[in-house]
């Protein structure tokens, strides 16, 4: 053999072919594989940082609004969608193109591995770490070959004859562990998998967001939503026919203690149809108990106040009779809403205050003390004007577009009061609230694979780094291969199962670990199965059980 | 009747407390007047054999007089009882038992207090996590002796104690809605015992960090008394590869429960996202070990940095960042 020297081994010119060659080599390695796993991680963490819009939009807003500068461009960068920009995706596909890089060989070679017959007994078996000899009659191989069956091991035998310089021998090699590079790839593969059911859920599933007030109904159409958002492939007319009336919503809050104000329970007490023909049925609906209907989930997810409102113009005709939701502003329940009457000369528009347990200092202003109604008020401030509906752009219910407006006045009302407006405009009462209960109603078919996907990679994680591939070898040596003298010297008294009689031979064994990772330290598992081998060997006496 | 019990499991902690502070002295002593050690390279390693079968330290010395027909016997230089700090080093190991034991009626007490699982909140994440970081320190010590480390895991537990018990202590009594589930035993439950087991790993990490540096030159002072860096290193590796699926477990757990309560198994919550790269980053950690030239320091650095991310996720996100999983009650 040639040392090769590397000074000396001009690199060959790489064309197409070559290159793409190098470069899938260099994607598949697992030095790849580690730094896109840090880049996966580090990528991870804006999203934990900034606001996120899938799960708060109004933060990204006010974000945004708030750093002029920065804020668009790191919005134009993806950082306020991390987990669907390019350069996150782009970490991620190309760490699973490379675990497929790695996986396709590997698999190759293992199914190669679990068909190939163990290797022979090395030559010098006493060489290696925990290795155990002794003499003892023939027959060993046999039995031991016989015993590692029994135990499932992969077994093969073979032997030397004598030679003129050495005595004829005869080994066990004898391997066991496959699970482990099987649990490894059934992993990997598994996480192909919930990447698929992640994909099969954001092409065929949806969710929508909607508030329901107490005794109001929803039908699941997608003009009563909210919100919503479906896949590519989901057909927005054909969603689920069915409907559901919150009958009412029950709410507790801790009344003592320092976790005063905290929730302790919320129920939404609901009557359903599974479709309009469908006879009515009734649900409880809570925080962890998602009601089913028709393979979608409804589940609870918020809820709050929405003050009642009766508005008549100058003229004493009602021009506004409702209840509207009020979205909460903090744990005490501090709400805020927006009233709008469009039909009246000027239009008018009322932002509004709700406080189930009112109060009002010259710091904080109106706020809230309690989650519960215990003592409700609204503080509204009335505008007058142009409440810009007609310019067709879509507007938020919860907010007041006060660009064209005036505003005419402030006042605070209990339950049953009204607000005579200045100049006779009319009046204003708060009659009282419902509660309203906000509701995810969710569908995605890719969940269960998703489920699968995680067991498998939970249980060939479990395989790959708690399983040892190893190996053991017994060898027998015929210790006294030129005389008869041996047989005598050393009787195996006792010993029926010895075939070829009280012969005596050298009987050694010996074992390693084949993994990679654990072969800094012999394992200790595959030493208790040596010593239980070899007390089996030289028990002959015992048979098998 | 009910603020008895309180009493009773916050006298219990105390006590643990108390027991614990006693452990790390008594680890401190063993540890400064322990035996030096040198590479084993250089001077074949003599174990203790007190616990039974030391098979992570005396498994595979190359000096090891491994004798033919006795597989497994390790021969004993003098009296094992004669070693200098070993003494204390019991009282440590011992007084640790102790400590446990208070831990865990003072954790028992409060859920039978409460009449729930103890973990509505972060003090009580915090009490069952020392109780986790000792369990996991103990139940290793069944097997092997690890008297060495103890002092780095008293530390830690105090530590945590100390902060439940001053900055993070709650009256709470309730859960809220969302907590309501007994996915929160499943969830929380493998996760606390991650968080005994990532502890332990990042310190046997930081130790096999600095041994490692030391055995580039001479070894001595406080390297000298730690065992082989490749033993630290080994050690780390089996402590991760044994919670890294019950991490995976614990994660996906929580997934179940987030489709249950909030219709998504996943959300990119701060929490979730920070539970992931826990995972990206222990998962980095295993592929290091078998990648070569990540094996040795680099490795025991992606040890400590999943700890951190690990860390991060319990205080930062649920002090700081607001989050799906606000549940800390301070």
């Amino acid at each position: 053999m040639t040392a090769i020297d590397p000074g000396q081994s001009p690199l060959p010119p790489l064309g197409t072919v070559g290159f793409a060659r190098w470069a899938w080599r260099q994607l598949t390695s697992m030095r790849t594989a580690l730094i896109l796993l840090f880049l996966l991680a580090v990528a991870s963490v804006p999203g934990t940082v900034l606001p996120q819009r899938g799960n708060d939009p109004i933060a990204v807003r006010t974000w945004i609004e708030d750093a002029p500068t920065t804020g668009p461009i790191l919005d134009r960068l993806g950082f306020f969608e991390v987990y669907s920009s390019p350069w996150f995706s782009a970490v991620y596909l190309l760490l699973f193109i490379s675990l497929i890089g790695c996986v396709i060989p590997r698999a190759r070679h293992h199914w190669q591995a679990m068909r190939a017959a163990p290797p022979p007994a090395p030559r010098n078996l006493m060489r290696l770490p925990d290795a155990m000899t002794w003499q003892g009659p023939a027959g060993a191989v046999p039995q031991a070959a016989a015993y590692l069956r029994a135990r499932r091991w992969r077994v093969v035998t073979g032997g030397t004859p004598a030679s003129a310089e050495s005595p004829a021998t005869h080994w066990v090699a004898a391997e066991k562990g496959y699970l482990r590079e099987t649990g490894n790839l059934v992993f990997h593969l598994a996480l192909l998998l919930i990447l698929l059911a992640v994909a099969v859920g954001g092409l065929l599933g949806w969710k929508g967001n909607v508030i329901v007030r107490e005794g109001r109904g929803f039908a699941n159409t997608l003009t009563q939503y909210d919100a919503w958002g479906g896949g590519r492939l989901v057909d927005p007319a054909g969603l689920p026919p069915f409907s559901f009336t919150l009958d009412s919503f029950a709410v507790d809050f801790e009344r003592t203690g320092s976790q005063r104000g905290a929730p302790r329970s919320f129920a939404a007490e609901v009557t359903y149809r599974s479709e309009p023909a469908a006879q009515p049925q009734s649900a409880v609906i809570e925080v962890n108990h998602p009601l089913e209907v028709d393979g979608t989930k409804v589940f609870l997810v918020g809820h709050g106040y929405a003050p009642h409102f009766v508005v008549t113009d100058r003229t004493g005709t009602v021009v506004f009779d409702d209840d509207v939701p009020f979205l909460p502003q903090d744990g005490n329940f501090t709400s805020t809403g927006v009233v709008k009457v469009p039909d009246g000369q000027p239009q008018l528009g009322v932002q509004g205050l709700f406080l189930p347990t009112a109060a009002l200092d010259d710091v904080r202003g109106p706020h809230s003390v309690f989650p519960a109604a215990d003592d409700p008020a609204v503080f509204l401030s009335a505008w007058q004007g142009d409440l810009g509906l007609d310019g067709g752009a879509p507007q938020s219910v919860y907010s007041l577009d006060t660009a064209k407006m005036t505003q005419i006045g402030l006042e605070a009302l209990r339950p049953g009061q009204s607000w005579e407006l200045p100049g006779g405009q009319g009046r204003i009462t708060f009659t009282g609230y419902v509660r309203w209960a906000s509701f995810q109603i969710a569908h995605d078919p890719g969940k269960e694979l998703a489920l699968v996907g995680a067991l498998l990679a939970i249980g060939g994680l479990m395989c790959s780094l708690f399983i040892q591939r190893r190996r053991i070898w017994v060898k027998v040596i015929d210790a006294d291969a030129d005389g008869d003298a041996g047989p005598e010297a050393m009787p195996a008294a006792g010993a029926p199962d010895a075939p070829t009689g009280a012969r005596t031979t050298v009987v050694q064994v010996a074992g390693m670990t084949r993994t990679s990772t654990l072969d800094d330290l012999q394992a200790p598992a595959l030493l208790e199965e040596m010593k239980a081998l070899a007390e089996d060997l030289r028990s002959p006496g015992k048979e098998e059980s | 009747m009910t603020s008895s019990l309180a009493q009773a499991s916050i006298a219990c902690i105390y006590a643990s407390m108390l027991a614990l502070t006693v452990a790390m002295v008594a680890f401190a002593i063993s540890f400064a007047s322990g035996r030096r050690r040198q590479p084993a390279t250089a001077v074949p390693e003599l174990v203790a054999v007190g616990g039974g079968g030391s098979d992570l330290v005396d498994a595979h010395d190359p000096g090891q007089p491994g004798q033919p027909g006795q597989p497994g016997l390790t021969v004993e230089a003098g009296d094992p009882a004669m070693q200098p700090g070993r003494r204390s080093g019991n009282v440590g190991m011992s007084v640790t038992w102790l400590a446990f034991a208070l831990l865990l009626v003072g954790v028992v007490l409060r859920g039978v207090w409460a009449h729930r699982v103890p973990w509505g909140n972060m003090y009580e994440f915090s009490i069952t996590s020392a109780l986790g970081i000792l369990g996991v320190f103990l139940l290793l010590s069944l097997r092997r002796d690890l008297r060495w480390l103890g002092l780095f895991v008293t530390i830690p537990a105090l530590l945590t104690l100390g902060l439940a018990v001053t900055v993070l202590y709650t009256e709470a009594a309730q859960l809220v809605p969302a907590l309501k589930s007994y996915w929160l035993i499943i969830h929380v439950s493998a996760a606390v015992i991650c968080a005994g087991a990532f502890t332990l790993a990042a310190a046997t990490a930081g130790l096999a960090l600095i041994r490692r540096r030391a055995e580039r030159g001479e070894v001595q002072g406080f390297a000298a008394r730690l065992p082989d860096a490749l033993r630290l290193e080994t050690m780390t590796y089996r402590i991760v590869a044994f919670s890294f699926p019950l991490w995976t477990f614990a994660v996906v757990a929580g997934a179940i429960w987030a489709e249950n309560a909030w219709g998504r198994y996943w959300g990119w919550d701060p929490k979730e996202t920070w539970a992931f790269i826990t995972w990206v980053v222990y998962a980095a950690y295993l592929h290091a070990r078998s990648t070569a030239g990540w094996r040795g320091s680099r490795a025991s650095w992606i040890a400590i940095a999943g700890w951190i991310a690990f860390l991060i996720n319990y205080f930062g996100v649920n002090i700081f960042i607001n989050s799906l999983h606000s549940y800390a009650g301070v």
